[in-house]
């Protein structure tokens, strides 16, 4: 989230797309409730009408993979009917930058592609720059290379005949949204947009996002209170994982992960750290050198040294250009180029796509270590249905973990609250929390490493790794310390104490942090300052309920990200009802600012977007692999043959896996004419591993069910409560018919198109409830993310005679 | 003056956190159910649910709505259950003069099955339940909690203020307020027999869009229908007692 969990009550206007908010972050609408007692309006667009559309103003029903086309057409209309925040666009955003000639777009492809590779080159939708480097604009918005006039352009396509067509969504209520949400391009008005795994999951889903940001950049919404683009985090600590690099891509504090180009940490450096000529842009990533070299060192600790390149020689290091995401990783494990892996606290033989291939694949490892809960769909794979577990050759190990009330840590939570928690009762039996195997198993490898050698030992034994698990002693090597006595200021720190910011981190070697991000959430003055549970706050900060003494926030307890925007360029709050930082006096009150610097018009001021490189919010994105601009492009499972947009069916970077098991149905398959999307419940978490074993939630939602309408259950003689069949080209799954008036048909390009959906949290391990819907899904994915495409993929449906997974 | 939960259907998102709160504080085992083409489950009350959020969907002038009931006793002001439980077992259920709660006590055990049934079938909003042994069961408003300085489980579990709980005037105070506002977009709101119950629903639409007994039927005060009738087939000194 850019702004927090609380900060919601302060919208006027809340739109969510693509999430299904009070059912899956039910504590979301109490702060959404409390911004419709003041008045607000709650537009809900989704596919279905769901619990959160009950408590909504109005609900709008969207086919679900033409999100692009719906905001598509916001732009459009807020360019069109000039709704746009024009200060707000001019000052902070790279409306006025010049794009060079090379950026082109005809008929769905942008410029610079190559069909043979299936990828865009992006240097040519690079800015045009001055002698000094500096990109070239005009404020008067005038010229036709300026963004704001490419971006008109583009958009002009995504009027309300072309929405409506695609989308199925009514022109009426095109326009009750469009009107609604963009009444906040006003300087005392805010909307936010809250999203989930509704937007991400697709072939789209990053640019999804992207036109989210388009749309809040044009309203002035960013860095207020109440406005932003808050995605919806669903594990309590999914946030705090992801800023830890959870993800192949990155290592902590999202810094790219090193690849084989890049050998020493000089070219690391100069590969990742963006070059702003321009004095006015704070250019944030500059300092990445610093995070780096302290990652390194908190890594390696007394071994890392400046002579040594701080070990980074030991890093390991990808490929470049190659892919080591879920949906490669599972394809190449099903391809037989995999022989073992510890699989810890997920399920992905129900969460991932195409789970008859996934299954099938855990089928070819020599060996799996797999840390969970419960036995689950993914630890038990080796005797699922249908299996005879003589026949699979992988020897499992399952560690029975901790959960989480059975110990202490930290959580981060969407709004980037690190929050300590502590333990409520010990762990039964043998199980641990997670820092208890890995420590004592890292030890081990290491102890044989040091008696037995091996490939490269020092990368394994140079690491500066604990004897004991303690997350306080973890807590304050992520916050980061000094490793040479070094002044601060007027304060000076010795070696060994607490580094108080990440402003203070060095890439000299002076300094170690295991997460720059963290750098400050433990302190010498302070301690742990994700314990804290204070409640006070200054009247200012009172008015929009910012709590800046409880727990603590990254960046440096920043609560609203690019806070800057929130003030005119003379530091002066837009909306001084909702004041987030104000320049009095000569110094900001309110929240941490972005950047201590004087207001932008100062001499010495900075541009607000001071993770940007340009310093500004970017309407035009030319950093993204499949466009600068968004642009609809339909699943690659979809029920028509053409849209209006362009010729170009569906994106095409889209990346895909291409085993045999990997079918996918072509365009308008008459025999898959019915679009799936598929979600979760409030009942159950995820793939269901921990939830199912939890006989109170399972009686609340006990088995798999498919929601579809009236029309269609008509259409194919279906009851309400009777067992289906659905069929994708790749599988087929038992579901219990929900029949329902919250499913409406579309009218798509002037034909029906039925919709029906299905949670995913139920598993063969729970007897009678069902088994994975993923079955159903396809391994195709976003070219940015590699995440797969499980909210619209095309089946049919019949009545079933008779079933084997579901109890009835 | 008594306690009151007052329940703000306008805000229920039916997350059923109190439905589960419930059953955690009163340790009461998971039934094995099955799906029926209802998020509604369990499907009904039932002696291992003294809570359950009901789900009644309905076009209204061609939009469709969803309204949550998480329906529970509604701890009477006059409760007929005690009336006809007490006229077989004297103070087989209780009504705490301070709290208002109305609660099932041990000497309910006495009661036959076919007396509770009697109980059962003399509460106008259709909420106890006999268990397999034929006990009597039922909400008793977390009578261990509220005297203890907590909240019923269901009220400390609701993230969105649709369960509140308090002084009775503040609750009425509370529950006017928030009609007043329910009313500028459905004008049908209404409380659901605010003057006779210590648990007060407020609903958008008429009561027959929700569950059938969301509100007594009209009978004469103090009564329902059912309860009337039950004690017309109860002995006579229950009854001289009950007119007294």
């Amino acid at each position: 989230m850019t702004n927090h969990w609380i900060d919601i009550k302060n919208a006027d206007a809340i739109l969510i797309i693509g999430s299904n908010a009070a059912e899956h972050h039910p504590i979301s609408f109490k702060w959404v409730l409390e911004a419709k007692d003041k008045g607000a309006v709650v537009m809900h667009v989704d596919p279905k009408f769901s619990r959160t559309s009950a408590r909504s103003d109005f609900h709008v029903p969207l086919r679900s993979g033409t999100d692009i086309a719906f905001m598509g057409g916001m732009v459009n209309y807020i360019l069109e009917k000039n709704r746009f925040f024009k200060d707000y666009v001019v000052n902070y955003t790279n409306a006025a930058l010049i794009v060079g000639e090379g950026f082109d777009f005809k008929d769905g492809l942008f410029s610079g592609y190559d069909p043979a590779t299936r990828k865009y080159d992006l240097s040519k939708w690079k800015f045009e720059v001055d002698a000094n480097g500096v990109p070239k604009s005009d404020p008067s918005l005038k010229h036709p290379r300026c963004v704001f006039n490419l971006l008109k352009k583009h958009y002009e396509r995504y009027n309300l005949d072309n929405v409506s067509k695609v989308t199925g969504v009514s022109k009426d209520n095109l326009l009750k949204v469009y009107d609604a949400f963009s009444a906040t391009g006003k300087p005392d008005k805010a909307g936010t947009v809250m999203y989930a795994l509704g937007w991400t999951q697709h072939t789209v889903g990053t640019q999804n996002i992207r036109t989210a940001g388009i749309v809040q950049l044009l309203l002035g919404n960013i860095g207020i209170a109440g406005g932003g683009i808050n995605a919806l985090r669903g594990e309590p600590n999914v946030q705090g994982s992801t800023d830890h690099a959870i993800l192949y891509h990155i290592v902590p504090g999202y810094l790219g992960m090193p690849t084989a180009a890049w050998q020493t940490l000089e070219e690391y450096n100069k590969a990742n750290t963006p070059v702003s000529k321009d004095p006015k842009s704070a250019n944030w990533w500059s300092n990445k050198p610093k995070y780096m070299a302290s990652l390194l060192k908190g890594w390696y600790g007394d071994k890392a040294t400046k002579e040594n390149d701080f070990c980074y020689s030991l890093v390991p290091k990808l490929e470049p250009g190659k892919d080591y995401s879920y949906m490669f990783c599972f394809d190449r494990m099903y391809k037989g180029g995999m022989k073992g892996g510890f699989i810890f606290g997920l399920n992905p033989m129900n969460t991932l796509a195409n789970t008859n291939k996934v299954r099938k694949a855990l089928d070819k490892l020599d060996w799996l270590v797999c840390s969970d809960l419960h036995h689950s769909e993914t630890t038990d794979n080796w005797r699922r249905p249908g299996v005879d577990p003589k026949s699979v050759k992988t020897e499992v190990f399952l560690l029975p973990s901790a959960h989480r009330i059975e110990k202490e840590g930290s959580v981060t939570n969407s709004g980037r609250w690190l929050l300590w928690h502590y333990k409520a009762i010990d762990p039964e039996g043998q199980a641990r929390p997670f820092g208890n195997m890995i420590v004592p198993l890292m030890s081990k490898v290491r102890e044989l490493y040091a008696k037995d050698g091996g490939v490269l030992p020092e990368a394994v034994l140079s690491v500066d790794w604990p004897k004991t698990y303690d997350c306080n002693e973890m807590a304050k090597k992520v916050n980061g310390v000094f490793t040479a006595d070094t002044k601060v200021g007027e304060k000076t720190y010795t070696k060994g104490q607490l580094v108080p910011s990440f402003a203070a981190l060095q890439a000299d070697g002076s300094t170690s942090s295991l997460n720059w991000l963290y750098c400050g959430s433990y302190t010498e003055e302070g301690g742990n300052l994700a314990k804290r549970r204070d409640a006070r706050q200054t009247p200012m900060q009172e008015r929009i309920g910012l709590y800046p003494n409880w727990a603590w926030c990254w960046p440096v307890n920043r609560r609203i990200l690019y806070n800057r925007a929130s003030v005119d360029p003379n530091g002066k709050p837009w909306n001084p009802a909702k004041t987030v930082i104000a320049w009095e006096d000569g110094k900001w009150v309110g929240d941490v600012p972005d950047g201590g610097w004087a207001p932008m018009a100062d001499e010495k001021g900075k541009y607000p977007f001071i993770m940007h490189t340009h310093g500004v919010g970017q309407l035009y994105g030319p950093g993204r692999l499949d466009g600068p601009f968004s642009e609809h492009y339909e699943p690659v499972e979809t029920p028509l043959a053409s849209h209006p947009f362009s010729k170009q069916l569906s994106s095409p970077v889209y990346k895909f896996a291409d085993s045999d098991m990997d079918l996918l149905a072509k365009p308008a398959d008459p025999k898959y004419p019915i679009v799936l999307t598929t979600y979760n419940l409030t009942e159950h978490w995820c793939g269901g591993g921990e939830t199912r074993n939890v006989p109170n939630l399972l009686e609340a939602e006990p088995q798999l069910y498919i929601e579809m309408s009236q029309e269609l259950a008509k259409e194919k003689g279906i009851k309400n409560g009777d067992p289906v069949i659905v069929e994708s080209i790749r599988g087929r799954v038992e579901a219990i018919a929900m029949v329902t008036i919250r499913v409406v048909p579309f009218k798509v390009m002037g034909k029906t198109v039925h919709l029906v959906g299905m949670p995913f949290a139920f598993g063969w391990t729970n007897k009678g409830c069902g088994d994975s819907t993923n079955r159903l899904t396809p391994s195709v994915a976003d070219p940015n993310t590699t995440i797969y495409e499980l909210k619209a993929c095309q089946v049919n449906v019949r009545k079933a005679d008779k079933v084997t997974e579901l109890k009835l | 003056m008594s306690k009151t939960i007052f329940i703000d259907t306008s805000r229920c998102t039916a997350c059923r956190g109190c439905q589960l709160a419930c059953k955690e504080w009163y340790e009461l085992p998971a039934n094995i159910t099955l799906q029926k083409g209802s998020h509604q489950n369990p499907p009904d009350l039932n002696p291992n649910n003294y809570k359950l959020v009901r789900f009644f969907e309905h076009k209204i002038d061609g939009v469709v709505r969803w309204f949550f009931f998480p329906d529970q006793c509604r701890h009477c002001v006059n409760p007929p259950c005690k009336m006809v439980g007490d006229s077989y077992v004297d103070g087989a259920l209780a009504q705490d003069e301070a709290t208002g709660a109305v609660y099932v006590t041990p000497k309910a055990a006495q009661l036959t099955a076919e007396q509770g049934e009697d109980v059962r079938q003399a509460c106008p909003y259709d909420i106890p339940r006999l268990n397999a042994e034929g006990k009597l069961t039922k909400c008793s408003m977390c009578f261990e909690r509220i005297t203890n300085g907590k909240l019923p489980a269901c009220v400390a579990a609701c993230p969105t203020g649709t369960m509140n709980f308090g002084e009775r005037s503040a609750m009425l105070a509370l529950a006017e307020k928030r009609l007043l506002d329910v009313k500028k977009e459905f004008p049908n709101a209404m409380l659901a027999n605010p003057d006779d119950v210590n648990v007060i629903f407020l609903l958008q639409e008429q009561p027959g869009r929700y569950h059938t007994t969301a509100v007594a039927e009209a009978v004469p005060a103090g009564y329902s229908r059912k309860s009337l009738l039950a004690s017309l087939a109860r002995p006579l000194k229950a009854m001289a007692r009950e007119l007294t």
